[in-house]
């Protein structure tokens, strides 16, 4: 995916920009309340409705998708400028459901693979805030090794018939389409026998249910597939080549978890991890302030959240200009999973035994739940096993790990159960 | 390394990795470390003429950057140093020429001339035994007397001090913080080499018993002008600790990787072990982050953007990470890691002494938990 552009913009252009995109924000997104973001809010169709609603805003106003093509209802403009947006938009609401998956991972896909007319049905309709997307790639059997998905869709003349199971797809009860992988071919090795397809949420023998997280909220998804017809135009590069189409998907999953996709819109703000400013606020007000007890947790937030950002900025650039090999975005990956551990260790520590023990309605809990689920950053998106895998053998080009599967016609390979 | 050089800061890359490589490879380096000064003069007045003391000088006086941005071009040389651990008078040299181009008398700018055909070499005496490298707490005096003044007072760390033809000094005055440029064969003056981690470097202890200086040693005024000339002088010593440590690292992990590659066990390479490449995978990323934050630091100070936080940062991050992959990579090595013999300890050494001399990275987050205001 080249078409972005990362080229240089000239100074006073990006300082006029971001003048223009600061008044437009202060005078058409909602101010947000850091202490409780209302992305917060749990998953129920108001959440849906205002994502949609707040994606609508920002596209009437020419800021939405800044980095997508004019002509699919982007702005054409450059990472600098999406920037100054996410930038400018820190203390909005901003439509962040639409920003991973949809916007950053789906998206760019489809512009890779998608046929003009799959790009005209949906990219415009995602821009404006009309239809959310969500990814079906994992299966019940296996998170990492998405080659080996047992999915199965079987042709039948013009159309496919899908069976089986998905897992861990974000929202996918309020959301409306989804890129889903599955097997067309089980006499050859696994890589070669998949098919990506768009497929419509909605549909009559597609079964919904949440998973009950451990912090109590449903974002999560299994979807069941019960003999769901879906029309071969829906296949979304080529037949058995849904390697290819995964592998870059992967690929720009990889650069939005890791804050590297110039694709991704607005940041998300968590109640405990999110600025370092707002932690240094509450540790001033916790007794032992004048110790200086925080000092050094503080700092090393402070370092990792900046480090973060330099180090994204120095892999795009790496990438770009052929000093680092594409899959380098793994590293912002390694960095980003790890560095949030850290933030959330320190948070807990600076929130004290509120976040442990709070009264009835004081939001401090939320300290705690997030240390609690903290690992979910070193696992969504692709382990932090997988990018260490991919850095020491796609970066360094350190031996692959040996795989009893790799060449076995896909029907001959053991399987679990 | 840096990702966006020019075409002629990659020049100069070139043409310093190529001398460094040439004239002073490690195994030449090993030699020098018996060598009173770390390397010969006459090694250093080559490197003083690829530019290596000149960057930080104005136009007006006779030097010249690059790009426009000196410490940045200065930052090159400082990887390539790290990377071949390459001794020299560089960071203590450079430091104090920046402060003389900007603060210094005609006097004392004059003295640029010889700094720039690595002739002359400049030390700085900041920090003091037990010190914690802040200005504020120094004990060393400078007491008016007949219309000059009179220093007194112990400084430790000195690099270059044994080898420096001249001196800077910070001490406290009447009038607030002040600097002078003292000869080092001044009277009352006593330098004495110290043993150092650090087998490349030299560092010196500088006695200051009664130093009798004229007023025209001031560089710069006494007070506010000279607390920020001095906040300026650390933050080029981090920021080019921070390349050098940055650079070294790199290269630590570059032969590592190789090592691992060539070294087999129980019938495989080393590298093809998932424990070890997944220490690898950890290495690079904490390498290419230290490479980040060391250029950012850099450029904060040369556009004078956010400075004291990025340099913190950089000394924050790099500091710790620096040392830690080394320190991975002598146990990736295994025994062979922990001897003479082998290069790895004198990285380490290096990187080590980076860490801690002008504030340690727990110093450095100190600094960083203050400008959030707590």
């Amino acid at each position: 995916m080249e078409d972005f552009v990362y080229a240089e913009t000239d100074p006073a252009e990006l300082a006029r920009y971001r003048e223009e995109v600061e008044a437009w924000m202060g005078e058409n997104m909602p101010r947000s309340d850091p202490a409780n973001p209302w992305h917060a809010i749990q998953d129920d169709d108001d959440r849906s409705t205002r994502n949609r609603e707040l994606q609508r805003r920002l596209y009437d106003g020419g800021y939405a998708a800044v980095c997508y093509p004019k002509e699919y209802g982007g702005q054409s403009l450059t990472v600098a400028h999406q920037k100054i947006v996410d930038e400018a938009s820190m203390d909005f609401d901003m439509p962040i459901l639409f920003s991973v998956p949809t916007l950053s991972i789906c998206g760019p896909t489809i512009l890779e693979f998608g046929t003009e007319e799959q790009k005209q049905r949906y990219i415009p309709a995602w821009i404006r805030g009309d239809e959310l997307w969500v990814q079906f790639m994992s299966e019940p059997s296996g998170g990492s090794d998405m080659a080996g998905a047992l999915t199965r869709a079987d042709r039948d003349g013009d159309a496919f018939i899908i069976n089986g199971s998905k897992i861990w797809s974000t929202f996918a009860q309020r959301s409306d389409y989804a890129l889903m992988l599955a097997r067309t071919n089980w006499e050859v090795p696994k890589h070669r026998g998949l098919t990506m397809f768009i497929v419509p949420i909605h549909h009559p023998d597609i079964e919904i249910h949440t998973i009950k997280m451990a912090d109590r909220t449903e974002e999560f998804c299994q979807e069941f597939f019960n003999d769901v017809i879906i029309p071969a135009e829906n296949v979304l590069g080529d037949v058995d080549d849904g390697w290819t189409v995964a592998s870059r998907l992967l690929f720009h999953e990889r650069a939005a978890v890791g804050n590297a996709s110039p694709y991704t819109q607005g940041r998300y703000r968590s109640r405990s991890a999110g600025g370092v400013r707002d932690l240094a606020a509450i540790a001033l007000d916790r007794r032992g302030a004048e110790a200086g007890r925080h000092r050094q947790g503080l700092g090393h937030v402070e370092t990792l959240v900046r480090v973060e950002e330099l180090l994204s900025d120095r892999v795009v650039k790496g990438i770009e200009g052929g000093f680092l090999p594409a899959p380098a975005g793994s590293l912002v990956r390694l960095f980003h999973g790890l560095a949030r551990n850290e933030r959330h260790t320190v948070g807990l520590d600076v929130q004290g035994d509120s976040a442990l023990v709070w009264n009835q309605g004081e939001p401090t809990g939320a300290f705690g739940m997030e240390y609690v689920q903290r690992q979910q950053g070193c696992i969504g998106g692709g382990t932090t096993e997988m990018a260490r895998n991919i850095i020491s053998e796609r970066v360094l080009g350190m031996p692959r790990e040996p795989a009893a599967d790799r060449d076995l016609p896909f029907n001959q390979v053991p399987r679990s159960g | 390394m840096r990702f966006d050089l020019s075409d002629d800061q990659e020049f100069f890359r070139e043409t310093t990795r190529r001398f460094i490589e040439t004239e002073a490879p490690v195994s030449v380096v090993r030699e020098w470390h018996d060598h009173p000064d770390g390397c010969p003069p006459s090694w250093w007045r080559a490197a003083a003429e690829l530019g290596w003391t000149s960057l930080m000088v104005p136009e007006s006086l006779g030097g010249g950057s690059i790009s426009g941005r000196p410490i940045v071009d200065l930052t090159i040389v400082a990887d390539e140093m790290g990377r071949g651990v390459t001794p020299g008078p560089f960071m203590p040299t450079n430091a104090v020429a920046d402060t003389l181009g900007r603060s210094g008398s005609s006097d004392q700018q004059a003295l640029l001339e010889g700094v720039m055909a690595g002739e002359v070499v400049l030390g700085w005496a900041f920090c003091e035994p037990g010190g914690d490298w802040a200005a504020t707490r120094l004990a060393t005096e400078a007491a008016p007397a007949d219309g000059g003044y009179v220093l007194s007072g112990t400084k430790t760390a000195v690099e270059a001090g044994a080898q420096a033809h001249h001196l800077l000094v910070t001490a406290q005055s009447p009038e607030g913080l002040a600097q002078f440029l003292v000869p080092s064969d001044v009277g009352g003056l006593t330098i004495t080499p110290q043993e150092s981690l650090d087998l490349g470097r030299r560092f010196a202890e500088v006695r200051l018993d009664n130093v009798l200086v004229g007023a025209e040693a001031l560089v710069g005024a006494p007070g506010a002008a000279t607390v920020a000339d001095v906040e300026r002088q650390c933050q080029v010593m981090v920021v080019l600790q921070c390349a050098d440590s940055a650079g070294s690292a790199d290269r630590v992990l570059e032969f590592t990787a190789e090592y691992a590659f060539d070294r087999y066990s129980f019938g495989r390479p080393l590298a093809s072990y998932q424990a070890l490449k997944h220490r690898f995978a950890d290495m690079k990323m904490w390498s290419e982050a230290s490479q980040a934050a060391a250029d950012a630091a850099a450029d904060a100070l040369a556009d004078a953007n956010d400075e004291a936080r990025m340099v913190s940062v950089a000394k924050s991050y790099v500091g710790d990470r620096s040392v830690e992959i080394m320190q991975d990579c002598v146990q990736l090595h295994g025994g062979i890691g922990v001897t003479w013999e082998h290069d790895l300890h004198l990285y380490l050494r290096r990187a080590t002494v980076n860490r801690g001399l002008f504030g340690t990275p727990a110093d450095h987050r100190e600094c960083l938990s203050e400008l959030l205001g707590y």
